[in-house]
């Protein structure tokens, strides 16, 4: 069994009055994707912020690569290896897509056979380096935004439903190319709503509910029960095929 | 990933689109145009617009680093205007103990004078910064109400201290020998110090432009503006960003106070909380956090208030208010808003 590169144990998070997250147990095993699935408001959005310190746990632990970084301060969440691709995409749009790749390579310059790689990766990257990221389309700053997190190489990345809004084409190019980053031993937490998507990259899975854990296994063993699926999602996996 | 599976596409603009966020950098030609044919005589316009534009520089150093400090740190500073009337004393006090060099017919001492005047007030004011930032501005992130009431405190602290080191009069600062006097160009006379004034307010707005394009702490403050939430994901800390953006920001106020002094000839401790009403409507005109369009508010408030004090001087009193009134009729965010997420 892999090992566990993060863990979360009993983490709550309160945002104002709200107690979104109540106790959350999660583990990622190192090198390969972990999906966490769950309906709207379920707290998966808030798991991630958690975790990449832009909401601070009230309570619980937070431990990457054996060491607890609940209390870290997000930068040093990110120089520890973790890149986060949040939901709205988070691309300066002020910027070209060059601007956006050279900021998001924080620790020197780009590396040329990795940014040949990305842009093989997602050709766009490579077609409008020097337009602005506003003037890109939807599918295209969703590129950008995982590119930009995987310009330096990093242990995990935290990935907030990038097939969102996408057309289908273009959900199945970004299932293709966070596969090939799999392929890398990238680490990766993908929050997605997405079921058949999902469960074609996903190696282990985590069910949402009311800001709680509440199933946690090997993705075959819930793509092979739609019974199962029923139950924890009130979806099957056929209803997306 | 395929490329058939991705056609690459741009949304190009529409031409009207593209020629609406070209409009306000035709404003100040058009402004200046109007101007000669209401004047009528080119000397006087010339004058005028000379006049105008040394106004606008003058007023864009100060406003530069208040809508940087806003679109950046999202911190609504009424203390800016501490940092001018500082600016100012301390460069009074350079100038008056380089008197010797100022009373000097040579230029170079001249200008060697006003640069050491000028670095000085930009060392204090900077480290005022610094002080302001920590103590009075960092507390209160996010809460622009108390910022207001705090940043407003900080300011009357700071005349009251002016008040205690140099007393409460106001004081004259003459300019150096070689900026006093005008230059007689056909029918026109143009006053040497205004020259200088758009001489460096040129400089400045090329040297901002420069580093806000082309290096990385430019990139970061760029990026800073419009998410700087993504920013801190991305490894780098975003407080250390504010720190340098704010001393930057009071440092160039301090250089503006300097400029407004060596143009007024005199000072006061209220000078700063006076210019600061011009020096919001420029960043309000401009769109809050965009350095263009401080510039370009800038230009367009120094040339109409200079052709409305000529044209008609009651006038005057309210043009820059309907011109902010005008332009936010046209653009309710200013004339370059800058996007930012939330």
């Amino acid at each position: 069994m892999a090992d566990i590169l993060l863990s979360l144990s009993g983490v709550h998070t309160h945002i104002g009055p709200y107690h979104i997250l109540q106790g959350v147990d999660l583990q990622v095993p190192e090198g390969g994707v972990t999906v966490l699935l769950g309906r709207n408001g379920a707290g998966k959005t808030t798991t991630l912020r958690t975790i990449m310190g832009l909401w601070t746990a009230s309570r619980g632990d937070i431990r990457f690569a054996d060491h607890v970084i609940t209390k870290l301060s997000t930068p040093e969440i990110s120089r520890r290896g973790i890149a986060f691709v949040p939901e709205d995409m988070g691309i300066f749009t002020d910027l070209t897509v060059a601007e956006n790749m050279l900021l998001a390579a924080a620790n020197g310059p780009i590396d040329p056979k990795r940014l040949a790689w990305i842009k093989e990766l997602f050709p766009p990257i490579g077609s409008f380096w020097n337009s602005s990221a506003g003037t890109l389309s939807g599918g295209q700053k969703q590129m950008l935004s995982v590119a930009r997190a995987i310009i330096e190489p990093r242990r995990l990345i935290l990935i907030d439903e990038p097939t969102k809004g996408l057309a289908p084409a273009i959900i199945g190019a970004m299932t293709d190319a966070l596969r090939e980053l799999k392929e890398t031993d990238t680490t990766i937490l993908l929050v997605e709503q997405n079921f058949a998507m999902a469960s074609r990259i996903g190696d282990t899975v985590a069910v949402m509910d009311d800001g709680r854990i509440i199933h946690s296994g090997a993705m075959s063993e819930l793509v092979a029960d739609t019974g199962l699926q029923e139950k924890l999602m009130g979806l099957s996996l056929e209803a997306h095929q | 990933m395929s490329d058939s599976a991705i056609k690459p596409r741009i949304e190009k603009l529409p031409f009207r689109d593209q020629l609406a966020q070209k409009l306000p950098v035709l404003l100040v030609p058009i402004l200046a145009t109007l101007g000669l044919i209401a004047i009528g005589n080119p000397a006087s316009w010339l004058t005028l617009t000379v006049a105008g534009l040394a106004m606008g520089m003058m007023i864009f150093i100060m406003a530069s680093g208040l809508t940087v400090v806003f679109g950046l740190m999202d911190v609504i500073n009424f203390g800016h205007g501490a940092f001018v009337a500082v600016g100012a004393f301390v460069g009074f006090t350079v100038l008056a103990w380089l008197a010797g060099w100022t009373a000097s017919p040579s230029v170079m001492l001249n200008l060697a004078a006003v640069l050491i005047a000028i670095l000085a007030a930009m060392l204090v004011t900077g480290l005022l910064g610094l002080g302001f930032e920590r103590v009075i501005v960092m507390p209160v992130y996010g809460e622009h109400l108390k910022q207001i009431l705090v940043t407003m405190g900080g300011l009357i602290v700071a005349q009251q201290m002016i008040y205690v080191v140099w007393g409460p009069d106001e004081l004259h600062i003459s300019r150096p020998e070689a900026f006093q006097g005008s230059l007689i160009i056909g029918e026109a006379a143009i006053e040497k110090y205004r020259l200088v004034a758009v001489g460096i307010g040129i400089a400045l707005f090329l040297a901002m432009r420069h580093i806000l394009k082309n290096t990385k702490i430019g990139l970061l403050v760029r990026a800073g503006v419009e998410n700087g939430e993504m920013v801190e994901a991305l490894g780098y800390r975003i407080r250390r960003l504010f720190l340098i953006v704010f001393m930057t920001g009071s440092a160039l106020a301090g250089l503006g106070g300097v400029m407004w002094g060596l143009y007024q000839e005199t000072i006061t401790a209220h000078m700063g909380s006076e210019i600061m009403v011009l020096v919001f409507i420029v960043v309000i005109i401009g769109g809050l956090g965009s350095v263009e369009g401080c510039f370009i508010g800038a230009m367009l408030v120094g040339l109409l208030a200079n052709y409305t004090a000529f044209l008609a001087p009651k006038v005057a009193l309210i043009s820059t208010i309907a011109l902010m009134v005008a332009v936010l009729m046209w653009r309710p965010q200013g004339l370059y808003p800058v996007v930012k997420a939330k």
